[in-house]
């Protein structure tokens, strides 16, 4: 805040001397009672803060609260799983020592890990992003409304699907072959196997039990899944561009794909970004929960492709009462999710001005 | 004056159409194919002869699944956690956009970034499984001892539907608000009568999506419900998923019907209520979608 003179002193011209700003007291005054004023405001508008007491709990309770839990990441192991942690004592840095520099297998599964949660993201953004774009101008095409409805209501449902049922039908879809009751392969299997796509040995171990399948099958489940219903923000994009802009083009001699670089991507890059800050967001937050449905078919094989981080952290954590270390591998990893969707809202807002946050 | 098409934009029109066919039958094939097979016969569905329409029918399947009491012990806990869940995060979610939402709120920036952090950092897994067993010892002692309850209040709760619905009530123009309080209007009534009426598309949206993830929840229900009796259908669907690799379950089994059909009867009848509520909310989605408004 700057001073000047003038606020607290003004040149009285019939004096010809110095007096004070009557202005300034007023001024002074405001500030000294800024939080009567504040306090008053509050009491007025009580109802109003009341409404936000719900909504502040649970965040508190089971949003921020588990950020504090995360300060086990500094603290020694508790075997029994029941003490506060306010109440373990701290241990430095050791628990990430182990984890990033250790050499021995623990650490080198973190690593493997921390590349497989990237890598299954990363393909999901390369893959994953595109398609419900390409749906979306796909239905753009569709001149009909009953027509673009029925494709709409069909492509959406996948989105509406639990995990579980989605992973138990992928699960018995690419079941293995039974040597002893001869019992075929999974239908899916049989069926990549008669277009050539794998080998009878691959269909007859299932491929949920053979790494080098993981991230094909948690890719395409996942643009099953997610294709139809993600492509509704870029539909309202496209449908949105008027005709006239169309029409201009056409009378400029534009085929299709002149239209699509001149018209249609221009108008929905706004909408294009905004997702990819989300989708960059949510980077190494690899829903777990499919991944732990998923992989538990095979044995630790799948592990090779399939560990993620939260998956990792479960293991040690829940089931091998390593809390501390597991807290270590996931504020990592969080954090690191955090500095990626600052930067990328930050590199958007400054290169085009379009930014989520 | 109907312009022809020109090649290139009747190629893509052929394409498009073709594409989006086959992309749609991918959507709709496993769900034919579950209904089939849950009402195909043991042979018919183990050596993969039902491909599109079901084979040697029968219906014990269903039956026994019918018969097995855990199954809605199963159906009635999910919802039980569907629907006082729903109405909880509904409660807490309108409450807390309604005071968002008004520009006379002290620290308004305050909260709102208290929201959208938890949207940029979460504690994770391991953490916040600490959190609900520390939380879990809490609602024992004073006496909530059915673990539903903790799921219910805990779970869920996602701060880009509570921004949905404070844009959406920042959009109601504050001249009908005014006008409301001209006539004596207390703060509630005007949420009541003019804010929640004027959004009641938005926040049929928020309470489907809130109610099919509460019924789709799977991980911290299996986590945090210990009781048979007290488990929600996904966890049941999956347990008996884990049976068919149990080798010394399924060696005597001679039923007409394959195991494989008693799960997939469980995910049609999972599926089934979501297919009822469908047809409505199908036409809100596009409100459901939010682009750039996280920011104040």
């Amino acid at each position: 805040m700057q001073l000047n003179a003038s606020d607290y002193l003004i040149f009285d011209k019939d004096t010809g001397t110095y007096i004070e700003n009557p202005e300034q007291a007023v001024r002074d005054d405001v500030e000294k009672h800024h939080w009567l004023n504040v306090g008053r405001t509050i009491i007025k508008d009580w109802r109003l803060y009341l409404m936000l007491v719900p909504m502040i709990a649970v965040f508190l309770l089971w949003r921020y609260a588990p950020m504090y839990e995360l300060l086990a990441c500094f603290k020694i192991d508790d075997p029994t799983g029941v003490t506060p942690v306010a109440d373990l004592s701290y241990r430095g840095f050791t628990n990430f020592q182990t984890l990033l520099l250790g050499g021995d297998a623990l650490s080198i599964s973190f690593w493997r890990a921390f590349r497989n949660t990237f890598l299954l993201s990363f393909y999901g953004l390369l893959f994953g992003f595109p398609m419900p774009i390409i749906v979306a101008l796909f239905f753009n095409e569709i001149r009909s409304n009953i027509a673009r409805s029925i494709y709409q209501v069909i492509t959406y449902l996948p989105k509406f699907i639990s995990t579980v049922v989605m992973t138990s039908l992928i699960i018995m879809l690419v079941a293995p072959w039974d040597p002893t009751t001869q019992k075929e392969a999974g239908i899916v299997s049989q069926f990549l196997n008669q277009l050539g796509l794998i080998s009878d040995e691959a269909m007859k171990n299932g491929l949920l039990r053979d790494p080098t399948f993981f991230r094909a099958i948690y890719q395409i489940s996942g643009i099953w899944e997610g294709a139809g219903y993600d492509s509704i923000v870029f539909f309202a994009a496209i449908i949105a561009i008027s005709p006239t802009s169309y029409e201009a083009a056409q009378i400029d001699g534009a085929g299709k794909m002149a239209q699509m670089k001149y018209v249609v991507l221009p108008s929905i890059l706004s909408t294009i970004v905004i997702m990819l800050i989300t989708r960059i967001g949510s980077l190494l937050s690899v829903g777990y929960e499919k991944v732990l449905l998923l992989y538990d078919q095979g044995t630790d094989v799948m592990y090779t492709t399939a560990d993620v981080v939260s998956t990792f952290a479960q293991r040690n954590g829940i089931l091998g009462g390593l809390q501390g270390l597991a807290s270590a591998a996931e504020m990592m990893n969080n954090v690191v999710g955090m500095l990626l969707v600052i930067g990328a809202n930050t590199i958007a807002r400054k290169a085009s001005n379009v930014s989520l946050y | 004056m109907k312009r022809k098409l020109e090649i290139s934009e009747l190629i893509f029109k052929i394409i498009s159409y073709v594409l989006l066919t086959v992309f749609a039958i991918m959507c709709l094939y496993p769900f034919l194919f579950t209904i089939s097979s849950s009402i195909s016969g043991e042979h018919a569905v183990e050596y993969n002869e039902v491909v599109l329409l079901p084979k040697e029918v029968q219906f014990e399947a269903f039956g026994s699944m019918f018969n097995d009491n855990l199954f809605w012990n199963a159906y009635s806990n999910t919802l039980f956690l569907t629907f006082y869940g729903t109405i909880w995060e509904i409660f807490l979610s309108i409450l807390g956009a309604y005071a968002l939402s008004k520009k006379r709120l002290m620290f308004r920036k305050g909260f709102n970034f208290f929201l959208v952090f938890t949207m940029w950092f979460s504690a994770g897994m391991v953490p916040q499984y600490l959190n609900y067993l520390a939380t879990q010892k809490v609602f024992n002692s004073i006496g909530i001892t059915d673990d539903k309850w903790l799921v219910v209040l805990a779970m869920g709760m996602h701060a880009m539907n509570i921004i949905l619905l404070r844009n959406s009530f920042e959009g109601v123009p504050s001249e009908i608000e005014e006008a409301a309080i001209v006539d004596g209007a207390t703060e509630m009534q005007v949420l009541w009568r003019v804010y929640i009426p004027m959004s009641k598309s938005i926040i049929a949206t928020v309470s489907l999506f809130f109610a099919i993830s509460r019924w789709n929840g799977y991980y911290w229900a299996k986590q945090m419900i210990s009781n048979t009796y007290e488990k929600p259908l996904m966890v049941y669907i999956r347990e008996k998923l884990d049976e068919l690799s149990d080798t010394d379950k399924m060696s005597g089994w001679d039923e007409i019907y394959s195991p494989k059909s008693v799960i997939y009867a469980l995910i049609v009848c999972s599926i089934i209520p979501i297919l009822v509520i469908y047809p409505f909310i199908q036409r809100y989605f596009a409100k459901g979608t939010n682009v750039g408004g996280v920011k104040e």
